[in-house]
């Protein structure tokens, strides 16, 4: 287990200096001149050349890549350019809600994928299994930036039940997470269906049926425990991707998270707070499938000796 | 190829939905009613109607003449994301797990997972971000992130096809890897590739629309549904016409194209033969 673990953090680490290179080089690729684009038209040249020189770019590209690396060791992501907070501050007061919102929309997938999942694989072939196929790949064809104006739609506006935006209590997280987790549930559920398939033909379920284990019992109990193992990886990789979804949902629900901190910075040209925001849900994506790999390795020892 | 529609019918639905739209994409000037950029004021925010199948936009534009000038865009936009994916993607992938070695693990581990380390679209909407909006900067920026799906599966395949037999004849026979990776191994993996083509396009189709939706996508006036969605938004209480249809549009298309690659996939899967 400990050399497994060495061996993940090993491959990982190389990925995460990559990645934060690749982040660190998106404002050297802005065409033209980030900092009068930054300042928009009408700068003057001072103006412009203060901007460059506490942004460090009048520096040459080694030493300002040295310090990029130095001040993130350190916790320190740069000064945000429109409101002159600290870049790490900004993201981490809203991360909290980012986090709500990604854990509340994989629960609402995951409580509609297993059951129809199951279901679509026992009545393999049949209408229900057929039905939910059909459901869930329109799920899969459904994007959040559909599915959330209908919602709002039918709840918000028609029955007036649920609110439009904003942060504030359950009642305002449902129809985030629902927009944000729908696709999800349809893709889980698929998964789901697949694995338990496999998981059914298995030795183990026909000697489960022949010790005369109800049906119930042979499902539950022993195939989807197993059913289960490989949808852990996809629940790791969907948490991450939902980090990313944010960016739709949280500018549709005015929820304040940041996945609509990093559109807002992307829109006012604040580069040092989008590089921020970018890095941040990369690193998320990376840490919540470094988490996946080990539990999937805890759970299935099988992995550990691939 | 008889047998993959045959009791399909989803799969026939998504061929002709899919055939429709290449049709309309070509046509979209001809067959749209009224040029998709002229504002007629008077007819702003009016719901669906005789002269307005669709209804009008908040500038009192022809929303059905937008939507079929969208699909050319969609379709522009992913149709040339996909054909420069495929072909980068199935050259790298293929050839490293062809060559193997130093390079696959180059491939692999660096480039591809490097890739792979941004969740989703991100990678999409950074390079756009700071490259600026765009339709070739869209474009570019997808083909940046698609070609990774291409370069995975063609390098499973091959790492498949080059221990048959017929590879090792091929090369007993005195052929070059040149001549056995293009006239043995590519024609080999072509089936995968036509699936993940079909699932590509309504991947790119769906990511065009988020980046036209967030307003990092194609620049206005030109139409996107993505951006017809945006605009809608802001009307849910007294258009909702608005986005009913672009949606409409959307979610058709890209089921369409899920439900080719879908067929395309049980259709090849060894498992299914026979059946």
């Amino acid at each position: 287990m400990v050399a497994f673990l060495v061996r993940r953090l090993a491959l990982t680490l190389p990925i995460i200096w990559i990645v934060v290179t690749l982040v660190f080089g998106l404002i050297h690729m802005v065409p033209g001149d980030p900092v009068a684009q930054m300042l928009g038209e009408g700068a003057s040249v001072t103006e412009v050349e203060r901007l460059r020189h506490e942004l460090g770019l009048d520096r040459p590209m080694l030493e300002q890549y040295r310090a990029y690396m130095t001040g993130l060791l350190q916790g320190d992501m740069g000064i945000s350019f429109r409101n002159q907070e600290p870049v790490a501050s900004s993201i981490l007061s809203r991360y909290p809600a980012t986090m709500e919102l990604a854990v509340a929309g994989t629960l609402f997938s995951l409580v509609l994928a297993i059951p129809f999942g199951v279901i679509s694989s026992v009545r393999r072939g049949r209408l229900a299994d057929r039905a939910i196929g059909f459901f869930s790949l329109l799920g899969v064809s459904l994007p959040s930036f559909v599915l959330a104006p209908l919602l709002i739609l039918l709840f918000s506006i028609g029955l007036g039940i649920l609110p439009v935006s904003g942060r504030d209590g359950f009642a305002s997280l449902i129809l985030p997470a629902v927009s944000i987790g729908g696709a999800f549930a349809a893709f889980t559920t698929r998964m789901v269906r697949g694995s338990m398939l496999e998981e059914i033909q298995q030795d183990y379920v026909r000697t489960a049926r022949a010790k005369g284990l109800s049906e119930r019992v042979v499902l539950y109990h022993h195939a989807l425990r197993n059913g289960l193992i490989p949808v852990l990886t996809v629940i790791g990789l969907q948490m991450g991707a939902m980090m990313a979804g944010a960016m739709i949902i949280e500018t549709i629900f005015s929820w304040p998270g940041v996945g609509r901190l990093t559109i807002q910075a992307i829109f006012a040209r604040d580069y040092p707070l989008a590089q921020g925001c970018i890095l941040a849900i990369s690193l998320t994506y990376i840490f919540i499938n470094l988490i996946t790999d080990i539990l999937y390795s805890a759970v299935d020892p099988r992995i550990r000796y691939d | 190829m008889t047998s993959l529609f045959r009791g399909n019918k989803l799969a026939v639905a998504g061929l002709v939905i899919v055939a429709g739209l290449i049709f309309v994409a070509v046509f979209a000037t001809w067959l749209a009613p009224y040029d998709p950029a002229t504002q007629q004021l008077m007819n702003r925010l009016d719901g669906p109607s005789w002269q307005h199948p669709f209804g009008n936009d908040e500038l009192g534009r022809d929303i059905l003449s937008r939507i079929l000038l969208g699909a050319r865009v969609s379709m522009r936009v992913a149709a040339t994301v996909v054909l420069f994916s495929s072909v980068v993607g199935v050259l790298v992938g293929g050839l490293a797990g062809y060559v193997g070695g130093k390079l696959d693990v180059f491939v692999t581990a660096v480039v591809i997972n490097s890739l792979l380390a941004f969740p989703g679209i991100l990678l999409v909407i950074a390079l756009v971000a700071f490259l600026g909006p765009g339709l070739d900067r869209v474009i570019f920026a997808l083909t940046i992130t698609g070609w990774v799906g291409f370069a995975r599966m063609a390098r499973g395949q091959v790492l498949k096809v080059k221990t048959l037999e017929f590879v090792e004849a091929a090369r007993a026979l005195g052929a070059s890897n040149l001549r056995i990776f293009i006239s043995h191994i590519l024609p080999n993996i072509v089936q995968p590739v036509l699936i993940q083509t079909s699932i590509g396009m309504a991947g790119v189709i769906l990511a065009e629309a988020s980046l036209s939706f967030l307003g990092l996508g194609i620049t206005p006036p030109a139409p996107s549904w993505g951006a017809m969605l945006n605009d809608a938004r802001t009307h849910l209480f007294d258009a909702p016409h608005m986005v009913v249809f672009p949606s409409m549009a959307l979610v058709m298309t890209v089921l369409s194209f899920n439900f080719l690659g879908d067929a395309l996939r049980d259709w090849l899967d060894p498992k299914n033969l026979g059946k």
